[in-house]
């Protein structure tokens, strides 16, 4: 009797480790810029690839089974892969979308509300001083203001 | 909510030089009804984007639907060139 050794498999685990790089790639670098952020397209590309390695890897595995390893551990990382790619899609369609409608935010043509605030340096900040006099504010000019309310830890 | 001491580190690193303002009691962020309770000990600032006129006057508003996706500068300046082109 022969003893045949199978071959190992490497396209399961690279296929999962894209997968990984899909997810992590787009929070840590991806993020930073709108073109790649508000579409997440490098993920997509990212994970079809990763998911074609896993697929060409688990294909070899089963069928040509007497050649390469791999049908179980190929198995579990593809599950891994889809869990991952399931927990993506969903933190990048729902779960970034679940905010309050802030329906009593003012709408154009109301009135700012006033605040005033601690800049970076410890100074009391007020809006209406920052707009000027035709605000009622104390500040010696006139001026707009772009007011941005942002979520902190992205 | 960012303190003071969180928003200056992030100054120093972006280099940013418009005015951070720290609203740890929330008090701007619910004048502007944007308070976002995400579990029971974290509240943070739905995000939201105001262009106001030296009236006090909000001439534009940006809620996004989703967190992600924000006003891109192009489109507040167009929004800026817009209605200051309108007469009063």
């Amino acid at each position: 009797m022969e003893l045949i050794t199978r071959r190992r498999n490497f396209l399961p685990l690279a296929g999962f480790l894209v997968c990984l790089v899909a997810a992590l790639s787009y929070f840590f670098f991806f993020y930073q810029f709108p073109v790649t952020r508000d579409l997440p397209w490098t993920a997509w590309l990212l994970f079809a690839l990763g998911l074609g390695l896993l697929g060409a890897g688990l294909a070899r595995a089963f069928r040509r089974r007497d050649v390469y390893r791999g049908r179980v551990t190929g198995s579990i990382l593809a599950v891994l892969s889809l869990a991952l790619l399931g927990l993506f899609v969903f933190a990048t369609t729902i779960g970034s979308r679940q905010m309050p409608a802030a329906e009593g935010a003012p709408k154009v043509g109301e009135k700012a509300p006033d605040f005033t605030l601690q800049d970076t340096q410890g100074r009391s900040v007020r809006l209406y001083d920052l707009l000027g006099p035709a605000a009622g504010g104390s500040g010696p000019s006139s001026s707009w203001a772009v007011l941005v309310f942002y979520r902190g830890y992205w | 909510m960012d303190t003071p001491e969180q928003l200056r580190e992030h100054q120093a690193r972006m280099g940013w030089k418009f005015p951070l303002l720290s609203d740890t009691q929330g008090e701007a962020v619910r004048a502007y009804d944007l308070l976002h309770r995400v579990s029971d000990e974290q509240v943070v600032s739905r995000p939201g984007e105001f262009l106001v006129d030296p009236t006090g006057t909000v001439r534009w508003v940006d809620l996004t639907e989703d967190y992600r996706v924000r006003a891109r500068p192009e489109t507040l300046l167009a929004a800026f060139d817009r209605v200051n082109a309108m007469p009063r």
